[in-house]
């Protein structure tokens, strides 16, 4: 019964995003090509000094990119320093120096990750003017970096690939602004609060009392999931019943955190003037999604058996398919908000959330990293199947040269090097290794282990969510996984959009009856089978010293 | 030189955009939307409080502890599942499947549930023994519900079929027939059982 009823919430979802599919990546294809501004689009232009039809090079791009986000990063550091000098700061001191530096590179980096407990930590001035700016223009460099790369594999002997303030606008004013909004008024309907009221402590039922916290809950809510960040207004995140009062905002905030994630692949077929390359990727995401929600909701049903029937960590009105899908959700997109406590998860369904992260979030990923990550592997999928059957290398009319796959290859490369670098210092040093068994971890043994691999797993990812008895906030976790963000958001963002020129600079090969199709069922299975592989040889052993040593003794 | 005036020129380009967007999103898109959400859904907005004899109590969303002082459970309220309920902190215990306190916790609250409501441990459903996420879970399955109304209706010298009838209407079926879970919430049950009981 349980198990028909988990089949029905996923479905639901399915059907809305596949009424959704069309529509809004059309839409925007449309928003990213188009050559016409709205006025006050027009308005940001002149205040900035852009000229909105000059394109830049990729290079230059590429400054842009960094320059903007190193002043996030600054802006927002000095934000949490200056706690006690802003308004509505419900009179809670400035955050410490290690702290704030890791909470400003997790929020720019569209992370989220969470080294402090939010009720007794960040005032409404910097959740609001911080904190959720900063969940709007990381998920708005996502798209932007997307759309070059997919201006990339479009164009035909380019040497520019668009202009980024002109796409950081218009991801802000034509989608993530008005999608916040719409998401914000469903949410409010569905209880979610909105409010600057601060804790009010009332007599309870019972005589004695309760402190009932307040906040612009819903405005911040909506662009957490619509933006795949992820970071909870307050410690028990989408479990909070005042972020996600029923189960009903619980499936809208699945289909925030996928409706863009779903739709890009549409927006890369219709610029392509290809579809059917858009669908394939689809093909792709969809069945890598479907195959692990399923794995996740099976591992923690037969978990059930055991003496917490699976309940530690998970809200009533959720239960466990209810988590599951939200989990899953959270952990293939690059979201890392929970309904439940993954650390309390079975060892198999935990390790799924880990997995889905390791796999490099790319079915379907997070607004933006999500498609240009999964055309990445479309790129090394189509080398590999070029040298299986003899054929020279392509991809969507574009040659896969040495250059490409070489950018294709550090891209792949990046995160599992953070990942394994990061879980194997923290236990090789002798002092940091003290430090994370008596102060981080809060399980013991192999989960313990776990929660130190969750925590750079997610961090390299940006996916945010964690096996939260981890207590992050040490200097060793702060700085070490301060920089895996940095480096797991930023130099996949350098290989991106330095292939994205290469490609554009390119014309388009011609398509012959020797050129091998990528829109075909094997070729969608070629592109999930590398993907898996990729991770699984990657992560096998790291993954047996941890949830698989747990789950099997 | 030229890359270096470009980068210049890029960081003012920056600088603006940043507290444009920070005036647009970080200010303006909060403040109108909580205006408009006061103005139009105060009650939602505001946390649906529910209130007793004109003072509010809590509300509808946060779940309460019936408990006292030191934390045993009050025989004349229906429990929450185990937790301190406090609204200023929210989370779960986070520990994991191995964990030999989390197992220590769980048989210890197996047999104090078990006393309080006579029945065998094996009869104790798992939403009775397990903290949730949030700290703060409203809801307890129905099946708990029914088994903790004996026990009320005696603390209270009530009958045990008109305290039954209030779980009864107090069970709340899954949204629109598949989402979610069944729910009882403790606070609403709670209030109605202590109006039946005036």
């Amino acid at each position: 019964m349980a198990g028909w009823l988990a089949v029905g919430q996923f479905l639901a979802v399915a059907l809305v995003l596949a009424l959704t599919h069309r529509p809004l990546g059309d839409y925007l294809a449309h928003a990213y090509s188009s050559k016409k501004d709205l006025a006050p689009e027009r308005g940001v232009y002149r205040m900035l000094g852009v000229a909105p039809r000059s394109e830049q090079t990729w290079q230059s791009y590429l400054r842009s990119v960094l320059v903007f986000s190193a002043l996030g990063v600054l802006a927002l550091y000095l934000l949490q320093r200056l706690q006690p000098l802003l308004p509505a700061s419900l009179g809670l001191p400035a955050v410490p120096e290690g702290l704030a530096f890791n909470t400003a590179v997790s929020f720019v980096t569209n992370t989220n990750w969470q080294s402090y407990s939010p009720e007794a930590t960040m005032g409404y001035a910097v959740q609001a003017a911080g904190l959720a700016v900063q969940n709007f223009l990381s998920a708005a460099v996502g798209l932007c970096v997307a759309m070059t790369l997919v201006r990339g594999f479009a164009g035909r002997g380019a040497q520019t690939i668009g202009n980024f303030w002109v796409d950081l606008t218009r991801s802000v004013t034509r989608v993530l602004l008005p999608g916040a909004a719409l998401g914000a008024l469903v949410l409010l309907l569905g209880g979610v609060i909105q409010n600057f009221n601060g804790f009010t402590d009332v007599g309870t039922l019972a005589g004695g009392t309760q402190s009932i916290p307040g906040g612009p809950v819903a405005t911040q809510e909506a662009i957490k999931l619509l933006g795949t960040n992820g970071g909870g207004f307050f410690n028990a995140n989408s479990a909070h019943p005042f972020e996600n009062p029923n189960a009903f905002t619980s499936l809208v905030s699945v289909l925030l955190m996928l409706i863009i994630p779903f739709s890009l692949p549409r927006t890369f077929g219709t610029m392509l003037g290809d579809r059917r390359q858009g669908y394939a990727i689809l093909a792709a995401m969809a069945g890598i999604f479907i195959v692990s929600l399923a794995a996740m909701t099976a591992f923690e049903f037969a978990a059930a058996d055991g003496p917490a029937g699976s309940m530690e960590g998970k809200e009533t009105r959720f239960g466990i398919a209810g988590s599951t899908l939200f989990g899953s959700t959270s952990t293939l997109t690059s979201t890392g908000a929970v309904n439940s406590m993954h650390d309390s998860f079975g060892a198999l369904g935990g390790m799924m959330a880990m997995l889905n992260i390791m796999l490099g979030e790319i079915a379907p990923g997070g607004v933006g990293s999500g498609l240009y990550g999964m055309l990445v592997l479309a790129v090394v999928a189509a080398f590999v199947s070029g040298l299986l059957v003899g054929r020279s290398p392509e991809y969507v009319g574009k040659k896969i040269g040495p250059q490409e796959i070489k950018l294709a290859c550090l891209y792949v490369l990046t995160m599992p090097a953070l990942v394994l670098a990061g879980t194997s210092l923290s236990f090789a040093l002798p002092g940091i290794r003290t430090d994370i068994e008596e102060t981080s971890m809060l399980n013991e043994g192999q989960h313990g282990f776990s929660e130190v691999l969750y925590a750079f797993t997610s961090a390299a990812n940006n996916n945010g969510s964690a096996f939260a008895g981890l207590s992050a906030n040490t200097p060793w976790l702060n700085t070490a996984l301060a920089l895996a963000m940095l480096l797991g958001r930023f130099l996949p963002i350098i290989f991106v959009l330095a292939l994205a020129g290469t490609l554009a600079a390119q014309g388009r090969v011609p398509v012959t009856a020797g050129t091998l199709p990528t829109h075909r069922p094997q070729s969608v299975l070629m592109l999930s089978g590398v993907t898996v592989l990729v991770t699984a040889l990657t992560f096998f052993p790291v993954l047996a010293l941890g949830p698989l040593a747990e789950g099997l003794i | 030189m030229t890359m270096f005036r470009s980068t210049a020129r890029q960081f003012a380009v920056a600088a603006k955009a940043l507290a444009l967007f920070t005036l647009l999103l970080g200010i303006a898109y909060p403040l109108l939307a909580t205006a408009a959400a006061q103005t139009a859904a105060g009650h939602l907005a505001n946390g649906s409080p529910v209130s007793a004899g004109g003072n509010i109590t809590g509300s509808a969303l946060l779940g309460q502890s019936f408990t006292d002082d030191s934390g045993a459970a009050l025989p004349q309220w229906f429990q929450s599942r185990p937790g301190t309920y406090d609204g200023a902190v929210s989370g779960g215990s986070n520990l994991g499947p191995s964990s030999t306190e989390l197992a220590e916790a769980l048989e210890e609250r197996r047999q104090a549930v078990a006393g309080l409501e006579s029945v065998p441990a094996a009869d104790v459903p798992a939403d009775a023994l397990t903290a949730s996420a949030s700290g703060l879970d409203p809801h307890i399955s129905p099946e708990y519900a029914y088994l903790q109304a004996a026990r009320v209706a005696q603390a209270r010298e009530l009958p045990e079929p008109a305290v039954r009838a209030l779980v009864d209407t107090a069970v709340q079926g899954r949204i629109a027939g598949f989402m979610g879970e069944p729910t009882v919430n403790v606070l609403e049950l709670n209030m109605a059982l202590r109006e039946l009981d005036n």
